[in-house]
C-alpha cells in the first residue's frame, strides 16, 4: 500500500515534468534555447483554465492549453529567430511575461489576481486516490506517450532529422536546401505546445489556475533535458529521477528523514554534475543559442 | 539592436504609468478633519481573497465611518513596493500603510527620510537585538503584528475535536519562523484537547515558491490523508488550494487561513483561522484621527479580535454546539492568559 503510494505519487508528480521536458528536448535540438519552459507551462495552465470553463469541458482546455503555449512559444521564436534577440534574455522576459500576462487576465476574466473559479476537470469529487482515479486521467497516458513520439520523431523522422540537423549546423543544413527558420519555428511550436499540456495537466488536476501555479516546474523539465543530455528518453527518466525524489521527501517528510532543503536541491545538482562532464560528456546540440546566418 | 533598445524604453515607461493606473479615488470630503490614508497592496493587489482584501475592507469600514480619504496603490512587482510607498510618503499623508512583512525594510528606510508622516507595516517585522529581544521600529511607524499562534491554537483544537483520528495534519508554505509559529499554535491547540494525538506537519519548501505551489500541497495533503488524516490544517498561501483540491478528492476535511476560504471547497473546510487585517488598518486609521497615532508594536490577538475562527451559518453544520463551547472555554481562557500559547516549535 505504501510502495503503491509512493509509485502513484511519483506518476502525478513525474507527468507535468515529462511534458515540458519532452518539449524541451525538441526546441534546444533545434537550437533554440528552452529557458522559456517556465513561461509556456503558465500560459497553458491559465489557458485550460480559460477553456475549460467557458465550454464547460476539459478536453477544449488541453485544445487551449496547446493554442497558449505555441502562442508564446512562436512570440520567442519571432524574437530569436526574426529579430536575432540573445535567447536567454528573450526566455527571461517569456518567462517574466507569462506571470505577468496571466495575472492580469485573470483579473479581467475572474476579477480576482489569486485563482480562477473551479473549472471541469478529469477527476471526479471524492473519487480517491485509486487505480482509478490515476486511470482516468488522460494527460498521464498522453505524457508517456509523448515521450515516445518525440523520441520516434526525433531519430525516425525526416522532420526530426532536419531539426536534429538545424541545431548542429545550420550553414550545412542551408546547403542542402533546408530552410532553418522554418524548422525552428515548428520545433517552437512543438514545444510550446507540449510544455503546455504540461501546464494544462497542472490546472485541470487542481480543477483551477492559481497565479504562477507551476512554481519553477519549467526549470526542473529544464535541468532534466540537460542532465537527460538532450535525448528525450534520458530526459524523462530525469524527470522521473527528479519526481521520485520528490515523493521520497513527501511520504518522509513527517518523518523527517531527509532534509527538506537537500531533496529540492538534488535537480539542481544533478544538472552541474552532468555539465561538469561527471556522467560521461554532456555536449549540447553545437548551435544552440547562435543565430542562424 | 536599436530597434530592441526602443522597444524596451517603450514598456519600461508603459510599465510606469501603469503603475499609477487604478488609483481609487475616495469618496468627496465629508468632513473637514478627514484623515488622508495612503495604501500600498502587495504583490497580487485586490482579489487575493487575503491580505490585501482584508486591508481594503479596513480602508472602506474607515471611508465610512470616519470620512478618511483612502488611495490604494497596487504594485505591479517587488520594485514598485517602495516607490510606491515613496509616492505616497511626498504627497504628505497622514498615514502610509504597507501591506505584508515584504514591506518592513521600505518602511523603515522611507521613516527616516520623511519624519513627519505616519507610517504602519501589516506583518512588520521586528529586528531583534544580539539578546534576541525585538528592536522598536522607528518614532514614526507602528508595527502591526498578529498572534496568529492563538488563532491557530483554537483550530487545532477544532480540528482535534471534529477529527475523530488520533492523527491530525499540518501543511505549511515555506518553512520559516512566520509559518513554524501556525504550527507552534496549532499543535498546542491539538494537545491541549488530545493529549494523545499526534500531528503530522509538513512544509511545501524552503522558497516563496513554496506559497503557490498547490500541486505540491495537493501531494503532501493526500499523503496525510491516506496515513489517516481527517483534518488537515493549512499556512501556505495559494499551495493551500491544493490541500483543499485533495480534501474534495477524499471527501476529508481542511482548515482555511488568513480570510474565509469556504467558497473554495464548499462542505469541506471545517473553518478558517482569520487575521483581521481590516481590523487593524481601521484601527490604525482611527488613531490617526483622534491624534493618538504612536510609533511602536502593536500586537493584535483574540483579545483584539485580530485573530480568530469562522462560525457561520455554512460551517455550523460541521461544528457540534459541545465543540463550539469547548473552543469558546479555550479562547477565554487564552485571553484570560489562563492558557499560555507558544510561538515557536
Amino acid at each position: 500500500m505504501i510502495i503503491f503510494g509512493f509509485l502513484a505519487q511519483t506518476l502525478r508528480i513525474v507527468i507535468p515534468y515529462i511534458f515540458a521536458a519532452s518539449g524541451g528536448v525538441i526546441s534546444e535540438r533545434s537550437g533554440l534555447i528552452a529557458i522559456g519552459l517556465e513561461g509556456y507551462m503558465l500560459t497553458g495552465a491559465f489557458c485550460a483554465a480559460l477553456a475549460s470553463y467557458y465550454s464547460g469541458s476539459p478536453w477544449i482546455g488541453l485544445i487551449g492549453a496547446a493554442a497558449g503555449g505555441i502562442a508564446i512559444a512562436l512570440l520567442y521564436a519571432v524574437t530569436a529567430i526574426r529579430f536575432r534577440a540573445d535567447q536567454v534574455v528573450v526566455g527571461i522576459a517569456i518567462n517574466l511575461l507569462a506571470v505577468g500576462m496571466t495575472r492580469f487576465f485573470l483579473r479581467l476574466t475572474f476579477h480576482s489576481s489569486a485563482n480562477s473559479p473551479r473549472v471541469p476537470g478529469f477527476g471526479a469529487e471524492q473519487s480517491g486516490t485509486g487505480v482509478a482515479s490515476l486511470a482516468s486521467n488522460p494527460l498521464i497516458w498522453m505524457g508517456i506517450a509523448a515521450v515516445a513520439l518525440v523520441a520516434w520523431m526525433l531519430y525516425r523522422t525526416p522532420f526530426g532529422l532536419r531539426i536534429r540537423a538545424v541545431g548542429e549546423h545550420p550553414v550545412a543544413a542551408t546547403s542542402v536546401g533546408i530552410r532553418v527558420g522554418r524548422i525552428r519555428y515548428l520545433a517552437a511550436a512543438l514545444s510550446g505546445m507540449l510544455a503546455g499540456l504540461g501546464g494544462a495537466y497542472l490546472a485541470l488536476d487542481q480543477h483551477q489556475f492559481s497565479a504562477e501555479m507551476t512554481a519553477g516546474r519549467g526549470f526542473i523539465a529544464l535541468a532534466a533535458v540537460i542532465f537527460g543530455r538532450w535525448d528525450p528518453v534520458r530526459a524523462a527518466l530525469a524527470c522521473l529521477l527528479f519526481a521520485a525524489a520528490d515523493a521520497l521527501q513527501i511520504q518522509l517528510q513527517g518523518a523527517q528523514a531527509i532534509p527538506s532543503q537537500f531533496v529540492e536541491m538534488i535537480p539542481y545538482a544533478l544538472t552541474i554534475i552532468a555539465l561538469a562532464g561527471v556522467v560521461g560528456r554532456a555536449t549540447p546540440p553545437a548551435a544552440l543559442g547562435k543565430v542562424a546566418e | 539592436m536599436r530597434k530592441l533598445l526602443l522597444l524596451v524604453g517603450a514598456l519600461v515607461v508603459a510599465h510606469v504609468a501603469l503603475l499609477f493606473v487604478r488609483v481609487s479615488g475616495a469618496a468627496e470630503a465629508a468632513r473637514p478633519d478627514a484623515v488622508n490614508v495612503g495604501i500600498v497592496l502587495d504583490v497580487g493587489g485586490l482579489g487575493d481573497k487575503s491580505f490585501n482584501d482584508g486591508a481594503y475592507r479596513g480602508a472602506q469600514r474607515a471611508e465610512k465611518e470616519l470620512g478618511a480619504h483612502i488611495r490604494l496603490i497596487e504594485p505591479g512587482e517587488g520594485a514598485d513596493r517602495e516607490a510606491g510607498l515613496r509616492l505616497l510618503a511626498a504627497e504628505k499623508m497622514d498615514l502610509v500603510i504597507g501591506v505584508g512583512f515584504i514591506f518592513t525594510d521600505d518602511i523603515a528606510q522611507l521613516a527616516k527620510e520623511y519624519p513627519k508622516t505616519n507610517f504602519a507595516g501589516v506583518d512588520y517585522a521586528l529586528a531583534t537585538d544580539r539578546a534576541g529581544n525585538p528592536v522598536p521600529p522607528p518614532p514614526n511607524v507602528a508595527a502591526l503584528k498578529f498572534k496568529e499562534e492563538e488563532g491557530s491554537f483554537l483550530v487545532g483544537a477544532l480540528a482535534a475535536l471534529v477529527g475523530n483520528s488520533k492523527k491530525v495534519g499540518f501543511v505549511g508554505g515555506m518553512d520559516v519562523p512566520l509559518i513554524q509559529k501556525f504550527e507552534a499554535g496549532y499543535r498546542a491547540g491539538v494537545l491541549a484537547v488530545c493529549p494523545t494525538c499526534t500531528v503530522v506537519a509538513q512544509y511545501a519548501g524552503v522558497t516563496p515558491e513554496a506559497f503557490r505551489n498547490p500541486g505540491k500541497g495537493k501531494e503532501l495533503a493526500l499523503n496525510q490523508y491516506q496515513q489517516g488524516v481527517n483534518v488537515i490544517y493549512h499556512a501556505s498561501g495559494s499551495t493551500g488550494l491544493g490541500v483543499f483540491e485533495a480534501a474534495r478528492q477524499t471527501g476529508k476535511f481542511a482548515i482555511g487561513v488568513d480570510a474565509d476560504q469556504y467558497n473554495e471547497a464548499p462542505g469541506r473546510i471545517v473553518t478558517s483561522m482569520v487575521k483581521g487585517i481590516d481590523v487593524a488598518v481601521f484601527d490604525m486609521v482611527k488613531r490617526v484621527q483622534d491624534h493618538k497615532f504612536k510609533g511602536g508594536i502593536y500586537t493584535f490577538g483574540l483579545a483584539q479580535n485580530g485573530v480568530g475562527y469562522v462560525y457561520d451559518e455554512h460551517n455550523r453544520a460541521l461544528i457540534p454546539d459541545s465543540t463550539r463551547a469547548r473552543l469558546e472555554q479555550l479562547k477565554a481562557d487564552i485571553i484570560a492568559g489562563k492558557i499560555s500559547v507558544p510561538s515557536t516549535r
